[in-house]
């Protein structure tokens, strides 16, 4: 099934790259210029079919068409707690939201990978180290639990090019940044009512 | 002078202790502490002296580096960069011109110049970091005006602005990603936008640059590669495709604005 879904994909990133000034050129380009560095290899170089679409210089037009496919077939790739469960530990949760280190040519591959949620998102009110490229999530819990909002949610963390297909949130789960255990922990720690980040009123 | 620098190393020392929230009000008082005072000034007189060193198998100085302005004309010339050479039919960023110089007029080896250009933590510093800090200054107050005449410039913007928003890795992440809007942060740290004249601007204009929670001066390429490392991308090459036309995307949007490196970074 990945493997069909890749091979759709692929073929997909090959017609709608058309924008592109030098898209032939450009894989030697990176190739020449740099260096596996530990961790951080050379294969990181190549696009999917989504960072390929989603790469195209601002002002280019893009074609709906192909953005609704590609969008949907990110959606149904979705994969959702075996267990049914979407919930885990929020205090674990808030580890993961804060830490930044992961994958990066200089972190240590044994350690587990942080969501750096942090980097992006106002979260718990009293953390004034936040970064403001995506929305405040703080009071996220005020949404509540139901299954629709729990699903909406999993899929934003397991894949934002689900619902948003250029999006610049990292997709976690699809592209393995994060454990199942590790989504569930920050699931938590976004809609926990005892979670820092629902601690709203002073 | 001399007194600066010990206010200097002791807010170094205060600034590494820091909690991450604080780190801005520090920076701030050092900035008024040391005025117009950066700790790159003492990084300058190093660079001037190694371009006036005679070095090499042949034994000479730098001084006859054509750094696009004529041979030996320093004053000025770092404004023009990125620029096309005829003598080598490339497009050089100052970093890729002075590995040229030093390879052919002193008859240095590629491998040894190349082979560590930027400090690691703890270093004192490389020629190359002092070299450019140097010619920096020499085009300190100038007019940003990157050569944009040749076929093969124009080219290099066009790259570099794909190679901008060119998304790959685990994270998805581009240059785009962090540096495409105004205003924006990670953490705490302010994110120009290089894509618009003004962020490019005081970007480009600002480095080579101090970097005070290392101590060290960083240049240009340094500045890539760490993005890049975040970028959770593989090691850029100094002097390679990718670092030129980045540097030409920037320079070229920076246009018109006033270089002031070596900046004072936190
Ligand atoms: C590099 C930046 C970045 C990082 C890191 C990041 N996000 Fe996001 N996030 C965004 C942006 C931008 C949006 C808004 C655009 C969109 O919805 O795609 C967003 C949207 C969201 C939304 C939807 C908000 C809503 O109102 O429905 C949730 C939930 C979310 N992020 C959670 C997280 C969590 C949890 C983490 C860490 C595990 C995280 N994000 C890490 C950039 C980021
Ligand atoms: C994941 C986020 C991220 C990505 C991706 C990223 N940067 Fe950065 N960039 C930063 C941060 C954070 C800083 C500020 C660092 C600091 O203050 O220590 C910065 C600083 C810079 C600066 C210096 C700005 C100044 O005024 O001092 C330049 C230039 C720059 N980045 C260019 C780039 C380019 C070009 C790319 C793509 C190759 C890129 N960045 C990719 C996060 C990023």
């Amino acid at each position: 099934m990945k493997g069909l879904i890749t091979g759709v994909l692929v073929t997909l990133g090959a017609s709608v790259a058309s924008w592109t000034i030098a898209s032939d050129d450009i894989q030697a380009v990176m190739q020449s210029s740099f260096v596996t560095k530990n961790q951080a290899s050379m294969e990181r170089l190549q696009q999917d079919a989504v960072q390929s679409v989603c790469s195209a210089p601002r002002g280019m037009p893009l074609d709906n068409k192909t953005l609704t496919t590609l969008r949907e077939e990110r959606l149904n790739a979705v994969v959702l707690p075996a267990d049914g469960q979407y919930l885990g530990d929020w205090q674990r949760g808030a580890e993961v939201a804060g830490n930044g280190r992961g994958l990066q040519s200089s972190d240590d591959p044994t350690k587990p990978n942080g969501g750096n949620c942090y980097a992006c998102h106002q979260l718990a009110p009293d953390e004034v180290a936040y970064g403001t490229l995506g929305p405040s999530l703080t009071g996220y819990g005020a949404r509540g639990q139901s299954e629709a909002m729990l699903q909406y949610t999993w899929t934003k963390l397991w894949d934002t090019h689900a619902y948003n297909l250029c999006s610049h949130m990292p997709r976690f789960g699809a592209q393995g940044i994060l454990s199942e255990q590790q989504l569930k922990d920050v699931m938590a720690y976004l809609v926990d009512p005892a979670s820092p980040v629902n601690q709203t009123e002073q | 002078m001399k007194t600066c620098y010990f206010w200097f190393t002791l807010l170094v020392i205060s600034l590494s202790s820091w909690p991450l929230a604080a780190e801005d009000g520090v920076f701030d008082q050092y900035r008024d502490l040391m005025g117009d005072d950066n700790p790159a000034v003492f990084v300058i007189d190093e660079g001037e002296e190694l371009w006036f060193a005679a070095q090499g198998p042949k034994s000479v100085t730098l001084d006859s580096c054509d750094l696009g302005l004529g041979p030996g004309v320093t004053a000025g010339a770092y404004a023009r960069f990125p620029r096309y050479f005829a003598d080598t039919d490339e497009v050089m960023d100052l970093e890729s011109r002075l590995v040229h110089c030093m390879t052919t007029i002193q008859g240095r080896d590629l491998e040894t110049v190349t082979e560590k250009p930027y400090s690691l933590r703890g270093d004192l510093g490389t020629e190359m970091e002092a070299l450019v800090t140097w010619l920096a200054a020499e085009s300190e107050g100038a007019k940003i005006a990157p050569e944009q005449t040749h076929a093969a410039e124009r080219a290099m913007y066009t790259l570099g602005e794909e190679i901008f928003f060119y998304r790959a890795g685990p994270h998805d992440f581009s240059c785009a990603t962090c540096h495409e809007q105004s205003g924006m942060r990670i953490r705490l740290q302010a994110l120009p936008d290089l894509t618009s004249h003004s962020g490019a601007a005081e970007a480009w204009g600002s480095w080579p640059a101090y970097r005070m929670s290392q101590g060290l001066v960083r240049t240009m390429g340094w500045r890539l590669r760490d993005c890049f490392r975040q970028q959770r991308w593989p090691e850029l090459q100094m002097g390679s495709e990718v670092s030129i036309a980045l540097q030409t995307y920037m320079a070229v949007n920076a246009a018109g604005g006033i270089m002031t490196a070596p900046g004072l970074k936190r």
